[in-house]
């Protein structure tokens, strides 16, 4: 039974991850609908530059860990919101009226690009994520949960509904929606459409930083190519919980993280050691399938999936 | 509009090539001029081939291994070579086989294609093997200063050495240290589904089973894994008293500290791929107490101008395999004077029988291409650096400090001690 709430615990954890970046792939799509295959290296780039902000201050302040974390998230946040405008603007922008497979292929050369150029920013190397902050351990029944734990869950539900009030309950929140459900009238509306794809991206890639920095937290650890495969479970998720969903994104991610954690800890059991949890990263792959094969509008969603 | 659209993609595009082309390798320095040589004899380019992931995972590991080889050959230039009456400049060529088994035959046919003379790599045991078999096919000499998986040797190719030792004298050695020292009743063995990582856990199983200790069904991951938490779970449910995990440094560091974070207390230890002090970075405190093993002498205990020319050269220390790449690519030119020939066909014999005193200490090879009596170090972290606790040669344990006194080492390579390391990092 720990064993059982213990995997829970990690899957929960590695859920909230995979749903904060899996909102990003889901509001871009929802409002453009272009799948961001660059958003992936958004989030590595939180990572790599929350890991030299922190690095530094620890190095050479003598302010207290906590803020210097939440500084050099905060840094981070800027510089991927900066970055997710200059996608917009110079990648994808021109392409909004181009055939669809334009921009899906612009987006994998970003992330090439993004990729190549943090290898040589930081080098090629693994790089060790600075542990400022005290890691206690906490003892539920028999399992254990870290701060850093809490603290990912915790965060990524504050995302979450910080998210949501913007999406309902701003003017910014009802000018995407509006834009999402047809992006001309909106414009004939007096909706600035520019600006608010512009927005989307940025918010998206804000909250990419905050996983960056949680990811590296949570590992200890950053490289340069991250990215490329978390991305790809995040929009697995996405599609798992109906892409341009957001309630769809979060529940989509948080069933990602406990199905790969619950699989990878009993597949091993379940078929007698013939397949081993090696296999953990295929589950989010068999996920995306069978989502696509029995109901390609994902869990929450509405439209039917006659998108690329 | 279509133009200037058209203007912006193929801006992208080509600042994807271009960032591509530079990631792939970096400008090789200029070989230094040769100062003070008269009007030149006729001079021969003679290529050597080096292999290694330049990007990924584990680029730094084959940056590392490129350095070495990329020291001897520029060392052998500034000496000036003369091979037949005509001197020779040996030009490496780097190329990037992403650690992928897919990959190693197609880097090894650019390889023949380019005419190289030799080629020192690769890496990982997973390339080397489907590597190996378009070296012999062209008569190419290949020397890994890395791959340990026994397969590499075991084909009946002439043309394969290595300058490490195999996982089936590394595993052994690990492993009975682990059994003697910590006497575990379970062990938990893990491996990354590499050649290198599963090779290594199957003879680290081997020994253990035969040592009577029982050893819980193995667990996986990937090259790529960060997240063992659901791993380490499972296995923590079993209560093992020790885990071996066969796998590199940028796996295995977060496997220990998530580990840790666990609750799991008992002694974790590695093989060479993680047997670096990045585990250190990698880990945090956590590293501290870890036991692992490396195929030949400790980095530190390599020859002291080794290192110092390394130092020099890269402003950086030697980090893993590059004092056996080093050697390596230092033997293909030994086996060549030797030979007075560039041509493979010519030196290869040399090459196999040779004797050479180099910065891991005496190479000779046996008829398998292995090197002869390779050595095993056991190292522990402690106090964020890595110690070395025991040698183990021809299956024999004996202490570090006591491998050092005795002169064993001073017969072997001269060995450095630790202090003297420390001093130069300085």
């Amino acid at each position: 039974m720990d064993i059982f709430l213990q995997q829970i615990i990690n899957g929960l954890t590695l859920g909230s991850i995979y749903a904060v970046v899996a909102l990003g792939y889901t509001m871009v799509y929802g409002i453009i609908q272009l799948i961001n295959f660059a958003h992936g290296e958004v989030v590595m780039i939180g990572a790599m530059v929350a890991l030299t902000v922190i690095g530094w201050l620890a190095a050479n302040t003598a302010l207290p860990p906590l803020v210097i974390v939440l500084i050099g998230a905060g840094v981070a946040i800027l510089v991927c919101m900066l970055v997710g405008y200059a996608l917009e603007r110079l990648a994808y922008r021109r392409l909004r009226h181009a055939p669809r497979l334009a921009p899906l292929i612009t987006a994998i050369g970003a992330s090439i690009v993004l990729q190549q150029v943090a290898m040589m920013v930081w080098s090629r190397n693994p790089l060790a994520f600075p542990q400022i902050i005290a890691n206690p351990v906490f003892h539920v029944a028999e399992a254990t949960i870290t701060m850093v734990q809490i603290a990912i869950i915790a965060t990524s539900i504050l995302m979450m509904a910080g998210l949501t009030l913007i999406v309902y309950r701003t003017r910014l929140g009802v000018a995407m929606r509006a834009t999402s459900q047809n992006p001309h009238i909106a414009g004939l509306m007096g909706v600035d459409i520019n600006r608010v794809i512009a927005a989307t991206f940025m918010l998206g890639a804000a909250l990419a930083a905050v996983a960056g920095v949680m990811v590296g937290t949570y590992y200890g650890i950053a490289h340069y190519t991250m990215g490329s495969l978390l991305g790809l479970k995040a929009f697995s998720a996405a599609v798992l919980g109906g892409i341009g969903n957001l309630a769809g994104a979060m529940l989509g991610g948080l069933l990602l993280g406990l199905v790969e954690a619950l699989g990878a800890g009993y597949i091993g059991d379940l078929t007698n050691n013939v397949f081993g949890s090696n296999y953990q990263d295929v589950f989010a792959f068999i996920v995306l399938i069978a989502v696509l094969v029995f109901r390609p509008s994902g869990l929450l969603g509405e439209r039917v999936g006659d998108r690329a | 509009m279509n133009r200037t659209r058209a203007l912006a993609t193929g801006l992208l595009l080509a600042g994807a090539l271009l960032t591509q082309g530079c990631g792939k390798e970096a400008p090789p320095p200029p070989p230094a001029p040769k100062a003070g040589i008269p009007p030149p004899p006729p001079e021969i380019v003679v290529k050597i081939g080096h292999a290694a992931p330049l990007t990924g995972g584990i680029a730094h590991l084959g940056k590392d291994n490129e350095n070495g080889v990329r020291l001897a050959l520029d060392e052998a230039n500034a000496k000036g070579i003369t091979i037949d009456g005509k001197k020779i400049k040996f030009e490496l060529i780097g190329e990037d086989d992403e650690a992928k088994p897919d990959k190693g035959p197609i880097v090894a046919q650019k390889f023949v294609d380019a005419k190289v003379a030799g080629v020192v790599g690769h890496l990982n045991s997973g390339v080397s093997i489907p590597a190996s078999s378009v070296y012999n096919q062209a008569g190419i000499p290949v020397i890994s200063g890395a791959a340990t998986n026994p397969m590499l040797t075991e084909q009946g190719f002439k043309v394969a050495f290595r300058t490490v030792g195999r996982d089936d004298q590394q595993g052994p050695a690990v492993a009975s240290y682990l059994a003697a020292e910590f006497k575990p009743k379970t062990v938990a063995v893990i491996d990354d589904a590499t050649a290198y990582g599963s090779g290594l856990a199957n003879e680290v199983e081997r020994t253990l089973k035969a040592a009577g200790i029982k050893v819980l069904p193995r667990e996986k991951g990937t090259d790529q894994t960060r997240d063992w938490k659901a791993v380490l779970t499972k296995i923590r449910g079993k209560k093992p008293d020790a885990i071996f995990y066969g796998g590199m440094d940028a796996t295995g560091g977060p496997l220990l500290k998530q580990g840790r974070e666990l609750g799991i207390n008992v002694v974790f230890s590695f093989g060479d791929g993680a047997c670096t002090e990045e585990m250190n970075k990698l880990a945090g405190d956590a590293a501290e107490g870890l036991i692992c093993s490396q195929a030949g002498l400790p980095v530190q205990a390599a020859n002291k101008r080794f290192l110092d020319a390394y130092k020099a050269k890269f402003n950086a220390d030697p980090i893993l395999y590059s004092p056996f790449t080093y050697d390596a690519a230092n033997l293909l030119i030994e086996a060549m004077k030797k030979a007075n020939s560039v041509e493979p066909a010519k030196y290869l014999p040399k090459l196999a029988k040779i004797n050479y005193e180099g910065a891991t200490g005496k190479i000779e090879f046996d008829e398998k291409g292995d090197r002869k009596d390779a050595e095993m170090t056991i190292f522990t972290m402690k106090a964020g650096k890595l110690e070395p606790l025991a040698i183990i040669k021809s299956g024999k344990t004996i202490k570090y400090e006591d491998f050092v006194k005795d002169g064993a080492a001073a017969a072997a390579s001269p060995a450095v001690p630790l202090e003297d390391k420390k001093g130069d990092k300085k």
